[in-house]
């Protein structure tokens, strides 16, 4: 072997060992912050946490209102958005399959892509200005907003693995297109939907920015919609960015609380799907 | 489109109309009606971005009518005095987002190289999955940690070393306090890795394994492998890149909470900065008067407009060679 044969075989396991490096940082990264979460968190949590409001410094306090607050949201924000993500993805994979359906899928791809605090500002525009007081309804239009445009794609993506010989099957048998797609390839797809749509929740339970003026939050427990409510992130970010060692703890606890509802659906998804892919 | 034709028109063989072979090609009623109503929903969401644009427009209009094009270009941001610039929030968005970029395109190259063209099954399988889940972490949380455990280690060991070896640089100059644009760059660099790294994985994974014999039959060693199979995946590799660009341009709570929120422009990294997102997330609960609030909308319309360029370039981009080979966009 000459030596510049030497050079590049060295090159080469340099360059291959660099990106190996690469994802060793990532997945460290991912592990300190993980770890450094569970270890700070852990100290304050406890039941009376969990299900008191907020209160003063130095007087305990919980995060129950906000865990409430957050159920409530997401709970709205599904009502509204799963049945249009959904139905915007069939209408992708089903129906609009010519130019029409190539400029609703780029909308889609974009509305994905539009900064979160930007659709805050527009429910703001469009909701909270009309109504003329922060409420949980706005918080949830603004987070309906966000999952829309996920739920569609990935409703489009499991629609399309459904083989075509199901639809011919069902169409030769006389099934008019409707009843094949509501009763034939929707629910070939449905356990496919349904991690699409876990993994569009457990993405928008982790916003804060569109919440910041349209749920605003608050100290008390409440499920009304036409009242400003609590969420845990917006609880997050008051507590982190206040000078208080206690509040930070607080943070640090909901945090635990937040990663673990986040982290346990992502895995659950993962566990469930880890055949198809 | 809301005229759906009656029940007869479209039993009736005689007049196929143009409107009854859009609304359904089999001629069934239930088609018509099912066809209609998910294309008005579809039609929904083109209603809501053109919704967006008008509904931001509307309400940034007294501050478009007050400074017009000069509010790109000033600096002064005082609301007492009822100035508003966007120039130091236009300048700490694009400068976070390029130190963000700078960082994060090395690795995110390196782990999807890593992933498609190196690692076996049984490992690529689990690390992808784990590097995904750094894209699962809120933004709340990453600023959360930025604040109580990157910030300090960046003021106490990164930023005086970097001071001290390229101090003569006015990049690295001033007062180390651990929060400030090149904080706010990392935390980015971090929560764009995961993204940039899944859309270069897909357009890998989408370069044909007869560019890798062909390579390897050459006999190029595993790296000149790899630099063909990047060649040949170039634009898409740039989609993605511009997709974390989009994605870092408009992040909100992550950088609001490490970037020190100071309206100024200064080439120190070192020193506060202040971005779009930011100054909207930190201010618009606060701001007094019509004109305050309409600057703020107008600083979220130049957000929207730039984000939704970025996307669509990127798009374009990631579908043009993920298409040609069958490959499925997978990314968020």
């Amino acid at each position: 072997m000459n030596t510049s044969d030497r050079i590049r075989r060295a090159n080469s396991a340099l360059m291959t060992g660099l990106t190996a490096l690469c994802t060793l940082l990532a997945v460290g990264a991912l592990l300190i912050i993980l770890s450094h979460i569970a270890w700070q968190g852990i100290g304050s949590l406890n039941f009376r946490f969990l299900t008191d409001v907020p209160r003063p410094v130095g007087e305990g306090g919980g995060i129950g209102n906000a865990i409430l607050g957050s159920l409530v949201l997401l709970l709205l924000s599904s009502a509204f958005g799963l049945p249009v993500g959904i139905s915007v993805g069939v209408y992708l994979s089903e129906i609009g399959r010519g130019r029409v359906g190539g400029v609703v899928r780029f909308i889609v791809d974009t509305l994905t892509g539009i900064p979160s605090i930007v659709t805050g500002v527009f429910v703001y525009a469009i909701v909270v200005l009309p109504m003329k007081h922060f409420s949980a309804f706005a918080g949830g239009v603004a987070l309906a907003l966000i999952m829309v445009p996920i739920v569609a794609r990935t409703t489009e993506e499991m629609l399309k693995l459904v083989p075509h010989s199901l639809r011919e099957g069902a169409l030769a048998l006389g099934a008019p297109q409707w009843r094949v797609i509501l009763g034939v390839v929707i629910p070939a797809a449905a356990p496919g939907i349904a991690t699409g749509a876990m993994l569009a929740i457990a993405r928008i339970s982790g916003e804060t920015a569109p919440l910041l003026f349209t749920a605003f939050g608050s100290r008390f427990f409440s499920t009304s919609l036409n009242e400003p409510i609590a969420s845990l992130t917006v609880q997050i970010f008051n507590y982190a960015i206040s000078p208080y060692d206690e509040w930070h703890a607080q943070a640090w606890a909901a945090t635990l609380v937040l990663m673990t509802l986040v982290l346990g659906i992502n895995i659950i998804v993962r566990f469930l799907t880890r055949k198809r892919f | 489109m809301s005229a759906v034709p009656q029940n007869e028109r479209f039993h009736s063989n005689r007049t196929p109309s143009t409107w009854r072979r859009v609304l359904s090609p089999t001629g069934n009623t239930g088609d018509a009606i099912f066809r209609v109503l998910m294309f008005l929903v579809a039609l929904l969401m083109v209603g809501i971005v053109v919704a967006m644009v008008i509904a931001l427009s509307a309400d940034s209009l007294l501050s478009i009518r007050q400074f017009g094009f000069a509010f790109l270009r000033s600096q002064q941001w005082d609301p007492v005095k009822g100035e508003f610039g966007a120039l130091p929030f236009i300048y700490g968005t694009v400068a976070s987002s390029l130190i963000a970029l700078l960082i994060s395109v090395p690795f995110s190259l390196g782990i999807a190289i890593f992933l498609v063209e190196q690692a076996p099954h049984y490992i690529s399988r689990p690390v992808g999955f784990l590097v995904e889940l750094l894209a699962a972490i809120p933004s709340v949380v990453y600023g959360l940690w930025g604040i109580f455990v990157l910030a300090p280690f960046l003021r106490n060991y990164i930023e005086p070393a970097l001071a001290s070896v390229l101090g003569w640089l006015p990049l690295f100059k001033g007062t180390i306090t651990g929060i400030g644009l090149l904080t706010g760059g990392i935390i980015l660099a971090i929560m764009v890795t995961p993204i940039i790294s899944a859309v270069v994985r897909d357009v890998l994974a989408a370069v044909p394994g007869s560019q890798r014999e062909a390579a390897l039959a050459l006999g190029a060693t595993k790296w000149e492998m790899i630099r063909v199979v990047l060649v040949n995946g170039a634009p898409g590799i740039a989609g993605a890149v511009i997709l974390g660009l989009g994605r870092a341009l408009g992040e909100t709570m992550a950088v609001t909470m490490v970037i020190g929120n100071r309206p100024q422009i200064s080439l120190s990294l070192f020193e506060p900065s202040y971005t779009i997102a930011s100054a909207i997330a930190n201010e618009f609960t606060e701001a007094t008067g019509d004109l305050y609030l309409s600057a703020l909308v107008e600083l979220g319309l130049i957000l929207f407009l730039v984000t939704f360029v970025v996307n669509g370039i990127a798009r374009v981009l990631v579908w043009n060679v993920t298409r040609k080979t069958g490959g499925v966009g997978r990314a968020a």
